[in-house]
């Protein structure tokens, strides 16, 4: 894990270890300052040497220079480390999922996907600067304080050494005990969040019982979960503050009076004693300091596995060695297809289908949800790979394509479509992107969007907000048919696209395809039998497998699915059938 | 620092959106008094204490730096001289230093202990009211207010305020107790060198705020770059399959590396800037230390201002306590300034207006003695309508028969805009009334006039006669039942779920609910049956299932008037056909309004609205709604009624 993440400092490799550098050029200067302090003392103050007070002061003055100038170069450096780190760490996940298949797209949820490229991102941004700068300059200010104060007295120092292992162990059983409770208060966190999330968006079922008072004492119970945890986590945690005061407390008066007593029989200075009590600060804060940081790390460590599992997925599915760039016809062939989400799963959702398509021929597929209708399709323009049997699509083996080649003539319409923020022009010239005005307004007259965007003010320079939010559902479903079309696809396939769209707009849309794009193969996906009974031949999807294929009239005939779908959809329409049929 | 551990844990959870948003506190005083006094409501003795703690602890500490001076001047030195080194007189003080330190100690641990009774208690006291109050508000709020923006509210401003209560508000009082105390110290010791530390301090502010303002500008740049990554992060992260299908993938690296860049450059100068501040005020601190030591050096030897040697010693501890609590006062400010920013959204949510229920006629158990009603005190399943006339105080009792008039409503969602006009409709008791129309032509807003979701801008809707303006509202929406399109359930069991209708219910009213709603069947193949846990809006559940038990939750509670949002054409055929078997079986006896997609559902309904635009144009039974020909005959010929 930390491998794959350190790959990623790249070209800031030098900043990343400019960075501790100058941290510890900034602890050696200021480790300097109360030793120089207790030579001015002793060899200064005591004896009278108004020179030496000068002379070294000016040393001191020039140690404070320096480390100031390390400090600030430190934080210079350590500024670009860290976010360009976490630049290069943004676009390496992006670039990675750019070349995501379909079935890795699936094992990330979208919210998590956007979580590690926001949330983790910053938390190991902060993260590798704490790494730099403070976790370098903490211990080596420990080291260097410590070293120095044995340099002066090493029967006195043992006394911090003693205290730095104690303080220390203490400090690192309140740490693991307190994040023992904030790791238990997560769930607590997230169900209470649950709580929020549910009453906000059904509200309206509250309401409707009038079960707001229910709510409220259900939501007390969850927040009083929170309190207890966090109570009992923080109370831990309180201990921290007054143990460090005990402990400088107590290695300041042991200080002093041995020292003292040292002074007395000369085996200590004034000035010693003087900075002796500074780095007992400088020794204990680092410590305290240390602890923090290290726990700290330690909770981005979550991020930084999710981060790594973004860099580390792999594309299941590749380009071909010597992959064609021609398909020569809209054909489809399915042999003995079987297929499963994921390697682990045992499930089959497809099972042994066998069918051929020809070019040209308009194809309806209905079924129940989970019949595997998307998954069919799906497999056609290889958004996921069959698990067994094959594909052919123009005669070959969809596996044997380029797959931009395959993707730009076997054009999808998805189920879950979204349109992007930018103009209408702009999203239509997703489908090509060198298509002229007039390419697009025929696209979108096929579609039967030019209507409506005639009537926006802007026309085909009407911007789309972020996911399509200012156009109806039905609007959206038409503009993403018309991009698709644009593609000039040898195959066009509707998941469901019109399910938005009135009828007798959809009927239309249906029309125009047939005399306009003869030649594409359309296979179209729908709930209603209104959208399939004119197509060529119909599928009847049912738990995987294929349990018809034929005309809709065939399929009333034979098939008992289609048949109760047909009645369902047409049920208490006696007359209803008589005017269809007139 | 001591509580950012803290921070970190509920950070990495709280802050789903992270987006960062910068928000400009309209009025920080008064939401900061506002804040100090919603804390100080509850907790003011508390508070009070916590602040003489912590003035005792800084006290002790102070001392404490004091006795250097004692211990160097005092002892040392003539002990130094003393031909009989006699420790006793330092062992004497050092024990009575030993104690303030001792009393120093345990005011710190007990002001921190009290700091999280309050921190904690306080954060609970605001989610609840935060939660209670949201309970109350119509449902306007939710529709004006992204869920997300209301959700933040309980993450992560309620976080920032964590933290300004727990850390920056103590912190900032001990540190301006220690600036005090440690000043007057300084003073005392010597004068001259009192100077030249504040002229050293005076640089450090004057440098931090130049730095802060230099890094300032660079992070509001650094915060709308964030916010366009994240943007389209989120955008394409949505959009991934469709840039897959597209071959999209090389155009949006393209500009997502041309983004990226961009967040970076002015992070990076962001955060340089930010970086300096560190390094700057602790050199600046050292170098104020080393000056005190010369020139205090220059002048003990010389015995200028009586300045002795421990003098100098503690002097010089006083020099670095004087300067650190100014640079976490400066730190804290960022975080008070945020935590405002949040503390204000949290008000402002309070202060919303609740629902409006100026209602006095309340729903009452009722029976029948001798042809009149007389009000009672247990469940008798018949219910009135209990009016207190407010002139006389007279009461009267209208039986609960269902009968739903409109008459000339007008409604919009915002006043100047008007989604329906003149609206008239009659339902007797047990009828059936059903909308059709396309998306949007208003049917779903009629329905949510009538339980009062709404207030209508002109007309009336009578209940049995009665405004329903002048019925309590938890009575009103008591004697309707409602079945959304979207069907919410509730984390919990099944059981649970359905008894969601009717709080009190037994067992076996559970299921002969569910059977009625055709759910008995699906629950009992469920794993642990109508004991099995639903979770997040029962994703663990198909469509058809949600809805069927959201039948079940309807018919538990049993109400007179019942309006059923129909499901649209995402359930297959068979679950729809159960469905629709439930929703019939549960009409049954009631006045129903139902908003229908399908055919069957229209077909035997005693009155049929047709809805455009706002508007009722078409009304009649099916028969005389086909005779006309009109816009009916042309929805049901084309199949569908909507889509």
């Amino acid at each position: 894990m930390i491998k794959t993440l350190m790959k990623q400092v790249k070209e800031f490799k030098r900043d990343s270890i400019f960075t501790p550098l100058c941290m510890i050029l900034e602890v050696i200067m200021e480790t300097a300052i109360p030793f120089l302090m207790a030579s001015i003392i002793d060899e200064g103050v005591t004896k009278g040497n108004l020179r030496h007070i000068y002379v070294v002061g000016g040393w001191m003055v020039a140690a404070a220079a320096v480390g100031l100038a390390a400090g600030m170069i430190g934080g210079r450096f350590g500024a670009r480390a860290s976010t360009g780190f976490a630049r290069n760490l943004r676009e390496s996940m992006f670039r990675n999922i750019q070349n995501y298949s379909f079935s890795n797209i699936d094992k990330f949820s979208t919210a998590g996907l956007v979580t590690r490229l926001t949330t983790d991102v910053t938390n190991l941004q902060n993260a590798y600067q704490m790494i730099l700068r403070m976790f370098t300059r903490a211990p080596a200010s420990l080291l260097c304080a410590m070293f120095m104060a044995f340099r002066i007295n090493g029967r006195l120092a043992s006394i911090y050494l003693a205290a730095v292992i104690l303080l220390g162990g203490a400090l690192f059983l309140i740490m693991s005990r307190a994040t023992k409770y904030f790791q238990q208060a997560f769930p607590k966190y997230d169900d209470m969040n649950a709580s929020v999330q549910e009453n906000v968006s059904a509200i309206r079922v509250v309401k409707a019982y009038v079960r707001e008072e229910h709510e409220i004492s259900k939501f007390k119970k969850t927040s009083y979960n929170i309190y207890k945890i966090f109570f009992k986590a923080e109370c831990n945690l309180v201990f921290n503050a007054p143990l460090m005061q005990v402990t400088v407390y107590t290695c300041v008066l042991l200080i002093s009076w041995l020292g003292a007593k040292m002074i007395v029989v000369d085996a200590l200075t004034t000035g010693e004693l003087m900075s002796l009590l500074a780095y007992c600060m400088n020794i204990l804060m680092s410590l305290m300091m240390l602890s923090m940081v290290f726990v700290m790390i330690t909770m981005s460590a979550a991020s930084a596995r999710r981060i790594s599992e973004v860099l580390n997925e792999t594309s299941d599915i590749h380009n071909p060695e010597n992959p064609d760039y021609e398909v020569t016809d809209g054909s489809i062939e399915f042999s003995h297809v079987d297929f499963a989400y994921g390697q682990e799963s045992k499930e089959s959702v497809l099972k042994d289908i066998n069918l051929k398509i020809h070019s040209g021929e308009t194809i309806g597929i209905i079924g129940g949800t989970g019949s595997a209708k998307t998954s069919l399709i799906n497999l056609i323009s290889r958004l996921y790979d069959v698990t067994g049997g094959e594909i052919l699509v123009g005669g070959k083996d969809v596996r044997s394509y380029d797959m931009e080649t395959l993707r730009n003539e076997v054009s999808v319409v998805l189920q879950k479509n979204v349109l992007f923020s930018g103009t209408i022009l702009e999203n239509l010239r997703w489908g090509d992107k060198d298509a002229t005005q007039e390419e697009c307004e025929r696209a979108c007259r096929l579609a039967c969007a030019d209507e409506f965007i005639e009537k926006m003010p802007d026309k085909y320079e009407t911007y789309i907000e972020q996911g399509g939010s200012n156009v109806s559902g039905g609007q959206k479903q038409r503009l993403c048919i018309a991009r698709a079309l644009l593609k000039k696809p040898k195959i066009l396939i509707m998941d469901d696209s019109t399910s938005a769209v009135d009828t007798s707009t959809d009927a239309k849309i249906r029309k125009a395809f047939a005399e306009e794009i003869p030649d594409t193969t359309k296979i179209i996906i729908a709930q209603r039998i209104s959208s399939v009974q004119q197509a060529d031949r119909v599928i009847v999807m049912e738990e995987g497998r294929i349990s018809g294929f034929g005309t809709h009239e065939e399929l009333l005939e034979s098939n008992e699915i289609y048949r109760e779908v047909y009645e369902s959809q047409t049920r208490g329409g006696g007359d209803f059938d008589e005017k269809a049929g007139a | 620092m001591k509580r950012q551990v803290h921070d970190m844990a509920e950070k990495t959870k709280g802050d789903k959106r992270g987006r960062g948003k910068m928000t400009e506190t309209k009025n920080p005083m008064m939401t900061f008094r506002r804040l100090m006094r919603y804390v100080l409501s509850s907790y003011g003795i508390q508070y009070v204490l916590v602040a003489i703690l912590i003035l005792v602890g800084v006290l002790a500490n102070v001392q404490g730096i004091m006795f250097t001076k004692n211990l160097i001047d005092d002892y040392i030195t003539p002990l130094l001289l003393a031909e009989h080194a006699d420790f006793g007189p330092l062992a004497g003080a050092i024990g009575k230093v030993a104690i303030f330190y001792g009393i120093g100690i345990i005011s710190v641990y007990a002001y921190n202990r009290i700091m999280v009774n309050i921190t904690q208690g306080t954060l609970q006291k605001l989610r609840n009211d935060l939660f209670s109050h949201m309970e109350l508000l119509p449902i306007k709020f939710f529709d004006t207010h992204a869920h997300g923006d209301i959700m933040s509210i309980y993450t992560n401003d309620i976080d920032t305020l964590r933290q300004m209560i727990s850390q920056s508000i103590p912190q900032v009082l001990s540190s301006m107790i220690t600036i005090v105390s440690v000043f007057v110290s300084m003073l005392m010791l010597s004068i001259p060198l009192t100077v030249v530390t504040l002229v050293m301090v005076a640089i450090m502010l004057i440098s931090t705020k130049t730095l802060a303002g230099m890094s300032g500008k660079y992070f509001v740049k650094q915060q709308v770059d964030l916010g366009k990554v994240n943007g389209y992060i989120e955008e394409m992260m949505d959009g991934q399959k469709v840039v897959k299908v597209f071959c999209h993938e090389e155009e949006s690296i393209k500009n997502f590396k041309n983004l990226n860049d961009n967040l970076f450059d002015s992070a990076d100068k962001a955060n340089a800037f930010a970086n300096q501040l560190g390094p700057v005020n602790t050199q600046l601190g050292n170098i104020s230390y080393v000056v005190c030591a010369i020139v205090g050096g220059a002048f003990a030897l010389n015995q200028i201002g009586g300045l002795t040697l421990g003098a100098l010693a503690s002097f010089l501890t006083f020099n670095r306590s004087f300067s650190m609590p100014i640079n976490q006062v400066s730190q804290q400010l960022n975080a008070i300034v945020m935590a405002l920013a949040g503390a204000e959204r949290i008000f402002q949510l309070l202060d919303e207006e609740p629902e409006v229920d100026e209602g006095y006629v309340t729903l009452v158990s009722v029976k029948k003695e001798n042809g009149v009603l007389v009000e009672s005190e247990t469940r008798t399943g018949h219910w009135a309508w209990k009016h207190v006339h407010q002139v006389d105080g007279t009461v009267d009792y209208v039986e609960l028969e269902g009968d739903v008039v409109f008459n000339g409503v007008d409604f919009g969602y915002d006043e100047k805009k008007i989604v329906l006009h003149d609206v008239v409709l009659y339902a007797k008791p047990g009828q059936k009334i059903a909308f059709v129309g396309s998306t949007g032509a208003g049917k779903t807003t009629i329905t949510n006039l009538i339980n009062r979701f709404y207030s209508i801008q002109d007309g009336k809707i009578r209940y049995d006669g009665i405004n329903i303006n002048k019925i309590q509202l938890p009575d009103l929406r008591r004697s309707l039942g409602i079945v959304l399109q979207d069907t919410h359930l509730f984390t919990g069991t099944v059981k649970e779920n359905i008894r969601y209708g009717k709080l009190d219910a037994s067992e076996e009213e559970i299921v002969a609910a569910a059977k009625l709603a055709n759910a008995d069947g699906f629950i009992r193949r469920l794993p642990q049956g109508y004991d099995t846990l639903l979770t997040g809006d029962g994703t663990n559940l198909s469509q058809g299932q949600r809805q069927l038990l959201a039948i079940a939750r309807a018919a538990i509670a049993d109400p007179p008037v019942l309006i059923l949002d129909e499901a649209t054409s995402s359930i297959d055929t068979r679950t729809e056909r159960i469905v629709q078997d439930g929703m019939d079986k549960l009409m049954k006896g009631r006045t129903t309004f139902v908003i229908a997609h399908r055919l069957s559902t229209v077909r035997n309904s005693d009155c049929i609205m047709v809805l455009e635009q706002g508007r009722i144009i078409e009304r009649g039974t099916h028969e005389q709604l086909m005779d006309e020909q009109g816009r009916y005959y042309q929805l049901y010929t084309g199949n569908a009624i909507s889509a």
